[in-house]
Order: structure tokens, then C-alpha cells, then sequence
């Protein structure tokens, strides 16, 4: 067992995509509590706009401007007719109903373009090696480990320096509590809703510039893993489900570069058995702060 | 027993469906078959997730486990190197008829859904979800890529059809049957409580960890049995037993009204039934005169589309969670 730069830069970047993910299905969770099985579907429709936006020869910032506009657009209309009508409903229901989106997303894509697929061509250019040092490293790696920085610390002055900020931090604390306070418990959702929108447009962005074939099922099992990673983490901050995104995006790309090619089939096995095992110890999740009770379903 | 006309209209419900699949023609009855297996994967979810209201997406691998078992020991010895190249030894020569791989199958779905609970139902929430969804990614993973234990990605080939009407109605009666029992059993009525209130449980004495156990393990049984019934149907790619009928089922006992064995039965029949006759559709299928031919992916597209809409309007589900009463006859 081995670790190249190339696998370790690699373990990076998807660290730092899937928390990107996390955070986006993290502060959505915060307000609603509501764990939204439908974001790849969303991650998929936006690198569907920059595969079709390759397709028709567009350039590719127009591509990724065509991402954020697909991918803000089905954000709210999803908030507005699924979301909205089941606000009231137990955690339980809101994720039965958020797969049924998923599905039925996946199902729409399927049967408008097709099982196949199309490449995003116009990323390829970021999937050529740069030279650092005598070491090869794949540009998108690099670019990915840094927007997913800059992202992350945008989002963290956003939650500490703003009002809009600590308003969804009170509120996902206790919205209620919020509520009687003052907070506008719309505002306060729809801004969620919005920056995890932003989120997963930005997590498609990268995704494609990883893996340019982009099918129905794109991203689907990456938002699985992702669930599990910030669950894994714990959803009591936005902060702890980041963490646990990057744990598990880092632990998932550094095996699946280090294990043997007879055994890296076998990656999910590995990577669920550990994830078993870290809730049965620490149910509330690895980076929750003692004392705080567990979430119910 | 009291109550037991609860059972009438669920009971009744799965005699139509034999009796009509038993009318249509040898084409269209595979369909009935395959919605009598779901309402037996169906109830064996309900026993479990009605009951203690705690979310498994975990099933779907018993069932997975089921298929695996009764298909493995009835596939004709002198084809099993053909199928399965890399079987192992012990199971080469191991081969049993038909009702005994289905108890089979049940039993392994009994031992695995309880050893996976004995450290799985300490959860609760979202981590128990998680730690089910891992099991099932789990099982799927090893019965995919293990070729020294079965087919890997090929399909369970050569195992003996003999899942006819009566064989699918008999199992989906049974495991109403054991749900029904199991239900109005104290420990049944511990889970619901539990469910309830678990705080209220608890203090009344009640173990939650336990009777969820129980529930976990039972339901694992009915749903390999369901399996079992599966692969004596067709031949079963294990592979095709994850996201897709983990989400139909499970949409299946929401729309019903997961609160109730006859939601778990009413649901698996009426989507059962209506993805059969979206899937037919997309093949091409004469109605009335017309000729329907849908594309590709309108089934799960309906599927997921009513499943929404159902949760929207009525959250609790088309039964609202209650039993068959006469009361609503009388009325």
C-alpha cells in the first residue's frame, strides 16, 4: 500500500468537495431539519447544464453561469412545492419525501436525455497535470482544494460577521426560540436554502471537471457517502458536518487510491463498516459536543 | 384472537390479486407474482418501521440475503460451475428443494437482520438510518464482487421456477399472517408504544433496545422469505436489489399509511399495480384498442411523482394509518 502525491492531492479535492456538500445539506438540516436526499439531483442537473452547454459550444464560464442559474432555480422551486407544504411534518416524512424527488429527478433526466450520458468536454483543460516540483498533479485537484477554501471561509464569515448569519445559526439551534426573538423564520430558510443551492452549484462545477461523463445517476453516490459523512460528523453545527464531509471525502479517495485494484471494489464495504462503527460509538456524531441529544426519527 | 377481522380486508385484498393473476394471461401474470412478492417485502418493512416508527433502509439487503440463500442451494448441482465459477467447495454440493430453501431463506434472513440489530438497534434517528443505509450498501457490495459465495453480477440462472399464483399468494398470506400475530402480541404492543412515547415506555419498563430488536429480526425473516419467493420467480440479479426497490418499497408502505398492516398491503398493491401497468406500458402494451407504448422511465417518474404528491396531501397515507373496521361497512 502506497500513497502517491497524485492520490493524496486527489484525497484533498474530494475531501473538499464533499464538504462542500456536507455544509450545503448541513444548513439546510440547521433550519428545516430536514436531510435533503434530492441534493445530488440537483449536482446532477448542474452538470447537466455544463455538459449541454459544452455540447453547444458555449464557452465554458457561460457553462458554469448556466450551472448556478439551473441549479439556484431547481433549489427554490424544490424549496417552494416540496419543501414549504411539509415544514410541519416529522424529519421522517420530509426524507421519504425528499427520495421521492430524488427519483423522480433522476427519472426526468432519464427520460430527457437519456441513460447514456454526455461528456462536458469544455471542462477537460483541468484535468491536465501541472508540474510542481518534479510532482504531477492534476490541475482540477488543486483548483478544488482551493475554491472549496475560499467557499468555506466566505461561509464562515457569512455565519459569524452577519446578522443574516447568526439569525440561521439561532435558528438552527432552536427555531422557535428564534422565532419569538425576532427572527424571520422565511428569510432565515430561504437564505439557507439559497447558499446550499449556491453550494451544490459550485460542488457540480468541480464534480464535472473530475469525472466530464455525466449521466442520470451522476453524483448519486457521492451525495450517499456524503450523507453518511455528515451524519458521521454530526448535524448539530454547520461546522461539525463540514468536518465530517471532509473526513470522509479524504478517507474514501485516499483508499480508494491505496488499496489494491483486487480490493478497491470492496471500497464502500470498508467505508460504511467504518461509518457503523464510529455512530455506534459516538451516536451523536464524531465531532458533536458532549451532552447534546441525539437527534430523533 | 380478537380483532381478527382486521385481517379481512388485507387477507381479501391478496385473494383478489391471485384470482385475477390467475385469469390474465401467462405474460401479464408475472407481473401479479412480482406485486405478491412486493406486498410481502412490503409488510415485512411495515413490521419493523410501522411499528417502531424508526426508518430502515436496511431491508432491501435481507431480501437481498434471501435470494441469495434459497437461489444458491437450488441451482441443479451439475450447473453450478457454469453459473458460478468461483464457487466454493462447501457450497457446490449443497442443494435442497423448494420449500425448504424459502424456510431457508427466512432463517437467514432471521440471523443476519438480528445480529446486524443486536448492535444497529442501540440507534435511533437519523444514525440508525445511516447504519441501516450502510448495511445495505454492504451486503450489496460483497454479493456483487464475492464470487466464491454466488453469481456476483451474473444473474441467478437455472434456479427452479416454481414461484407460480398459489406459491406468491401463500407466502404474502404468511407474512401477513406472522405481522398480524406479531402486532397483537404484547411485544408488538410494547413496540407501539414505544413509538409512541419512549419516554413513557421506558419509564413503564419497557425496553426499547429489545423490542425493537425483536421486530428487526422478525421482519428480517419475513423479508428473506420474500426473497426466497423472489428468485424461485425469476432469475434475480442480486445487483438489482439496491436503491431502486429499497425506494419503491419503501414509497410502497408511505403511500399505504405506514401506520397500519393494511397500508403496508394497500400500498404495495396499488403502486404494485400501477408501476406493473407503466412497466408493461413501456414495452408496448394494447388497450381497449389503443396501442400504448411509454418511453423508458415513466414508471419510476409516476411512482415518484404520486409518492410526492401523496406525502404532500396526506402525509399519513391513503389508509391514514388505521385497520380494516366494519364499522365501515355498516356505514
Amino acid at each position: 500500500m502506497s500513497v502517491s502525491w497524485q492520490t493524496l492531492a486527489d484525497a484533498l479535492s474530494l475531501g473538499g468537495i464533499y464538504a462542500l456538500m456536507a455544509v450545503g445539506i448541513g444548513l439546510v438540516f440547521g433550519v428545516l431539519r430536514l436531510v435533503n436526499f434530492a441534493y445530488g439531483q440537483l449536482i446532477m442537473a448542474g452538470a447537466y447544464a455544463v455538459a449541454y452547454a459544452s455540447v453547444w459550444g458555449w464557452p465554458s464560464w457561460a457553462g458554469i453561469l448556466l450551472c448556478f442559474a439551473v441549479v439556484l432555480a431547481l433549489t427554490m422551486l424544490m424549496d417552494r412545492i416540496v419543501f414549504r407544504p411539509l415544514r410541519t411534518q416529522s424529519p421522517a416524512v420530509m426524507l421519504v419525501a425528499t427520495f421521492a424527488v430524488a427519483f423522480l429527478m433522476q427519472s426526468i433526466a432519464v427520460l430527457a436525455f437519456g441513460q447514456l450520458g454526455t461528456i462536458a468536454s469544455s471542462m477537460g483543460p483541468l484535468n491536465q497535470p501541472w508540474d510542481i516540483g518534479g510532482v504531477q498533479i492534476r490541475k482540477i485537484a488543486i483548483v478544488s482544494v482551493v475554491v472549496a477554501a475560499i467557499c468555506l471561509a466566505l461561509l464562515q464569515l457569512l455565519l459569524t460577521r452577519t446578522s443574516v448569519g447568526l439569525h440561521m445559526r439561532a435558528a438552527s439551534m432552536d427555531f422557535r426560540t428564534a422565532r419569538l426573538l425576532g427572527v424571520r423564520a422565511n428569510r432565515v430558510i430561504g437564505g439557507a436554502v439559497l447558499i446550499s443551492g449556491l453550494l451544490a452549484a459550485v460542488s457540480a462545477v468541480m464534480l464535472t471537471a473530475r469525472d466530464p461523463q455525466v449521466t442520470p445517476i451522476f453524483a448519486l453516490d457521492d451525495t450517499i457517502i456524503v450523507l453518511a459523512g455528515v451524519v458521521l460528523g454530526g448535524l448539530t453545527r454547520p461546522i461539525t458536518a463540514t468536518l465530517g464531509g471532509f473526513t470522509i471525502g479524504f478517507a474514501s479517495g485516499l483508499l480508494g487510491g491505496a488499496l489494491p485494484t483486487n480490493q478497491s471494489q470492496y471500497l464502500p464495504t470498508f467505508l460504511f463498516a467504518a461509518v457503523i462503527l464510529v455512530l455506534l460509538v459516538r451516536p451523536n456524531g464524531l465531532f458533536a459536543r458532549a451532552g447534546g441529544s441525539a437527534e430523533r426519527l | 384472537m380478537k380483532r381478527l377481522h382486521e385481517l379481512i380486508a388485507p387477507v381479501a385484498l391478496v385473494l383478489g390479486t391471485a384470482l385475477l393473476g390467475l385469469v390474465v394471461s401467462s405474460a401479464l401474470q408475472t407481473y401479479f407474482l412480482d406485486t405478491l412478492i412486493k406486498v410481502a417485502i412490503v409488510v415485512a418493512l411495515y413490521v419493523f418501521i410501522g411499528n417502531s416508527g424508526v426508518l430502515s433502509f436496511g431491508h432491501i439487503s435481507f431480501v437481498a440475503l434471501g435470494v441469495w440463500t434459497a437461489g444458491v442451494l437450488t441451482v441443479p448441482v451439475d450447473q453450478k460451475n457454469a453459473i458460478m465459477p468461483g464457487l466454493a467447495h462447501f457450497l457446490l454440493h449443497a442443494n435442497v428443494g423448494n420449500v425448504p430453501s424459502l424456510l431457508l431463506a427466512a432463517v437467514a434472513g432471521l440471523v443476519f437482520a438480528f445480529v446486524a440489530g443486536l448492535p444497529l438497534m442501540r440507534l435511533s434517528g437519523l444514525a440508525a438510518g445511516i447504519a441501516t443505509f450502510g448495511v445495505l450498501e454492504i451486503v450489496n457490495n460483497v454479493l456483487r464482487y464475492y464470487d466464491k459465495i454466488g453469481p456476483g453480477l451474473n444473474a441467478f440462472s437455472s434456479v427452479p421456477q416454481t414461484t407460480g399464483i398459489w406459491q406468491a399468494a401463500i407466502g404474502a398470506l404468511i407474512c401477513i399472517g406472522v405481522a398480524f400475530a406479531y402486532q397483537r402480541s404484547r411485544f408488538g404492543r410494547q413496540l407501539r408504544a414505544t413509538r409512541e412515547d419512549p419516554a413513557a415506555a421506558s419509564a413503564a419498563g419497557i425496553s426499547i433496545y429489545r423490542q425493537r430488536l425483536l421486530a428487526f429480526a422478525v421482519s428480517g425473516a419475513l423479508a428473506g422469505l420474500a426473497g426466497g419467493l423472489y428468485v424461485h420467480l425469476l432469475p434475480v440479479e442480486i445487483d438489482s436489489l439496491y436503491l431502486d426497490v429499497t425506494f419503491l418499497t419503501l414509497a410502497m408502505l408511505v403511500v399505504g399509511g405506514s401506520g397500519s398492516l393494511l397500508g403496508a398491503v394497500v400500498g404495495a398493491l396499488a403502486i404494485g399495480g400501477l408501476d406493473s401497468f407503466l412497466s408493461a406500458a413501456e414495452n408496448g402494451v394494447d388497450l381497449f384498442g389503443w396501442h400504448l407504448n411509454l418511453p423508458t422511465g415513466t414508471a419510476v417518474l409516476a411512482v415518484g411523482a404520486l409518492m410526492a404528491l401523496v406525502l404532500i396531501v396526506r402525509p399519513s397515507g391513503l389508509t391514514g394509518g388505521r385497520e380494516f373496521s366494519l364499522a365501515w361497512m355498516r356505514r
